[in-house]
């Protein structure tokens, strides 16, 4: 499995074709204490780039995007119950979707866990 | 993900240095660099609920009126400013010709002077509305402002300030502190019991460490104080009160003082005293939501698909444990207990009108035990 990064500070794990989705550590700091997610429903096909869930801090909501296109296969159910694990785990429990890739080849375009923190640490 | 960007080009608050020694995230309000939070908004939060948050809202005018000004300053609100006693804080809202709210703000009666804290997002049009009505404003911008807030200020400050905890809530006096005169006032945006502590910007740095210097005190960020005003049903200039809103409608009746009621002669009067006569056509509500989707800001209640009202405040209420907002609506659909309907994003999300605060109020009234 490999963990690919974008500059929106979202992560991305694959294997194969299959897809995990979530914010990183960087951007759970920057969002504050995580209040609600809203994740997008299995069976939606998500273009790159696009918005994909919406993750509401106490202070505001902030949209994510998803770093490659995709079927959804699944969300986190967990999230709804306790929203702070995108707080808590960002690069573990609190993931928020899972999805089938179209197009492999996307990943190209994406960081990897080095380039990512340079690129954090420019900011 | 969409993470806000940062804007350049901002006035430091006196406390700036202390404040990102503390680890304060600073992100740019009412034209200064202003600490949003330190530990995070709804630990700060529940920390003033529970022991005591020191606020920097330095940002905030301090202007200063002579003797003499109060007809001058009642015909641009609704208060009765020469029945205002010494070392007593009244609420009142600079109105426009059409009744519109250009500011809330205090005012107090001092020995010398009358003493207004208005918002730092509006101070200088505020400044220039009183001087273009012939007002000698003095605006010290040489003052720093803190607030303390929470259960155990009163403890906290009097060991400073001997003397403050005899102040009653709207109620304040000079004082010396570390030193250096001090004007505290009983009073705070969080529904806390609490005090504004107004010190020379020079000496603010050191009353900031003292007071920190106690285990009970942590430093409270923006992030947590709208939170906590939110909880307390206080609204916010600029988002809860703007011009096309008059006090009636923004449920602030209490800030129209009776003798004014009768006498009027303040702007919009006519509009003003017809909509507390006969009730406004929407009103400021509080809204509690179903589940535990926030609703913020512009998001609109909707009624058979129409929109007829806006959230103006919304969030997640850290000591409910739930979102809650302020919202216009129609008279019609003002009730407590009504159901409504607010469009989140192309999803309709359920919610009742509740009376405000949301989180009752912990003041210490004029009565109270010493």
């Amino acid at each position: 499995m490999t963990r690919y990064f974008t500059n929106e500070h979202e992560w991305v794990d694959v294997d194969g074709t299959a897809a995990t989705v979530g914010v990183t550590d960087y951007a759970q700091g920057q969002l504050g204490d995580v209040v609600f997610v809203e994740l997008p429903p299995v069976g939606k096909a998500l273009a790159k780039g696009k918005e994909a869930a919406v993750v509401e801090s106490v202070k505001a909501a902030s949209d994510v995007y998803t770093p490659v296109s995709g079927t959804v296969t699944a969300a986190n159910a967990a999230l709804e119950a306790e929203p702070a694990l995108v707080n808590t785990a960002a690069d573990t429990g609190g993931w928020f979707f899972k999805l089938t890739l179209s197009d492999p080849t996307e990943l190209d375009g994406l960081m990897d866990e080095a380039a990512y923190q340079a690129f954090v640490a420019t900011l | 993900m969409s993470v806000p960007e940062p804007a350049d080009a901002e006035l430091l608050l006196p406390l700036d240095a202390l404040h990102r020694a503390l680890g304060a995230r600073m992100v740019p309000f009412a034209g200064y660099a202003m600490p949003i939070q330190y530990d995070g908004i709804i630990a700060e939060h529940q920390w003033t609920r529970e022991h005591a948050g020191l606020f920097d809202v330095s940002h905030m005018g301090q202007l200063e009126l002579p003797l003499g000004s109060d007809l001058a300053l009642e015909a641009l609100l609704p208060g009765d400013i020469t029945g205002l006693r010494e070392g007593v804080l009244r609420y009142s809202l600079l109105l426009d010709a059409s009744g519109g709210i250009l500011d809330d703000l205090m005012v107090t009666r001092r020995a010398d002077d009358l003493y207004l804290v208005v918002n730092g997002a509006v101070k200088h049009a505020d400044i220039a509305l009183l001087r273009g009505a012939g007002i000698d404003v003095r605006y010290r911008d040489d003052l720093a402002l803190l607030a303390l807030q929470g259960p155990a200020a009163a403890r906290v400050l009097a060991a400073h300030a001997p003397g403050v905890a005899d102040l009653r809530f709207m109620r304040a006096a000079a004082f010396t502190l570390l030193g250096q005169p001090a004007w505290i006032s009983r009073s705070g945006y969080t529904g806390e019991d609490g005090f504004e502590i107004s010190v020379a910007a020079d000496s603010v740095e050191a009353v900031a460490r003292a007071l920190l210097a106690d285990a009970e005190v942590r430093p409270v960020g923006l992030g947590a104080r709208d939170s906590l005003r939110l909880e307390a049903g206080l609204p916010l200039y600029g988002h809860d009160l703007t011009p096309t809103i008059n006090p009636v409608e923004a449920g602030l009746s209490f800030a129209i003082s009776k003798r004014r009621k009768v006498e009027g002669g303040f702007p919009g009067a006519g509009i003003v005293l017809r909509d507390l006569l006969h009730g406004s056509a929407r009103r400021r509500v509080g809204l509690r939501i179903d589940g535990r989707q926030p609703v913020r800001e512009g998001a609109h209640i909707v009624e058979n698909g129409v929109a007829v009202g806006e959230v103006t405040s919304g969030g997640f209420g850290p000591a409910l444990g739930r979102p809650i907002a302020m919202a216009y609506v129609p008279a019609a659909l003002a009730a407590d207990g009504t159901r409504l309907q607010i469009d989140v994003r192309g999803r309709l999300l359920d919610a009742t009108v509740v009376p405000m605060p949301f989180f009752p109020k912990s003041y210490v009234r004029e009565g109270a035990p010493r």
